[in-house]
């Protein structure tokens, strides 16, 4: 799977927040066998420095990070804080999210389109969280973007591919852009359905982190977009109305 | 003078930038900041004058999704 410039052989990309314990996240991305782990900037105390120990232990797991703008509202939030990510994390990733409704988390995607424009024309590397909707991918793409991050379900909701008809479409109608299927996720044969409608990949993080064991659950969102990609590949056959015998008729016994 | 750094009032002796960070102790930290909503790259922090009431951000890296 090629990401811009990467090329990356795991389907499976990793959130990093609301892991019970550092050290279960650390587990976690190693079980997901991810090689993509999203992160975020806050705000820094300098009696905690929570931030610092933070960036120890992702940077021990060896992997790319993708930093977000998650709680940003406006364009110029989410340009702030995508300089403020380049730097910190030495990375022109930026997983770019202008959120307009705090219900659903959606994407403002006007916001979002102006956004990905400008900091594709800084030389960033925009992965928009984005909906379904094909107008707004086309312009996306005609922003610079050469990822799309397609929402499955709201962020946190776990009701995996809830437009299925949609995302079908949007899947149908860029054969060639890398799409990743971000957020809503909550089982692991979501993800396997995702990956079997022809999606690159999927970014999971609530559904694991908040597993029972998230550990196990990573290890199963692993299995399960494995198996998805290997069934796209294998070319799924059509559902039918009818059956179909899958024994051959002829020669049966009894008969004739 | 007062200044506002991450939402919360605070009594500065620094003039520029840089000097905030040493006095919340995270000098050394991999810290981004911005002035005012305005992105300031660390190199240019020791020539980032402040005034009173100016809103400093001072972010980390942290979990997200």
């Amino acid at each position: 799977m090629q990401l811009y410039q990467a090329t990356l052989r795991s389907r499976l990309l990793l959130g990093s927040a609301r892991y019970p314990s550092p050290a279960v996240l650390a587990a976690a991305v190693q079980a997901a066998r991810a090689e993509v782990v999203t992160v975020s900037l806050r705000r820094e105390s300098g009696g905690e420095r929570s931030g610092q120990a933070f960036w120890s232990l992702v940077r021990a797991l060896g992997v790319r990070v993708l930093p977000n703008t998650a709680g940003c509202h406006s364009v110029k939030e989410a340009l702030t804080t995508a300089h403020m990510a380049r730097e910190v994390f030495g990375t022109t990733w930026i997983k770019l999210e202008v959120i307009g409704e705090d219900d659903t988390l959606q994407p403002d995607v006007f916001g979002l389109t102006e956004a990905a424009r400008l900091l594709c024309a800084e030389g960033f590397e925009v992965f928009p969280y984005t909906t379904e909707d094909l107008v707004v991918a086309e312009r996306l793409l005609a922003a610079g973007c050469r990822v799309l991050m397609p929402w499955g379900a709201p962020i946190g909701s776990g009701r995996g591919l809830n437009n299925l008809f949609g995302l079908t479409a949007l899947r149908a109608h860029f054969p060639e852009v890398p799409l990743i299927i971000d957020a809503g996720l909550g089982v692991p044969s979501h993800a396997a359905r995702a990956l079997e409608l022809g999606f690159d990949a999927v970014l999971v993080n609530t559904a694991v982190a908040q597993a029972r064991d998230p550990v196990q659950m990573a290890a199963a969102f692993a299995l399960a977009v494995e198996a998805g990609a290997a069934a796209r590949l294998a070319g799924p056959i059509e559902p039918r109305d009818m059956a179909a015998p899958s024994t051959p008729l002829i020669g049966t016994a009894f008969r004739g | 003078m007062k200044i506002v750094v991450n939402g919360a009032v605070h009594e500065t002796a620094a003039a520029e930038l840089s000097g905030v960070l040493g006095e919340l102790g995270l000098g050394d930290a991999v810290v981004s900041t911005a002035v005012n909503g305005e992105f300031v790259a660390a190199s240019v922090r020791a020539r980032t004058p402040l005034t009173d009431g100016d809103r400093v951000e001072v972010l980390a890296p942290m979990q997200g999704g």
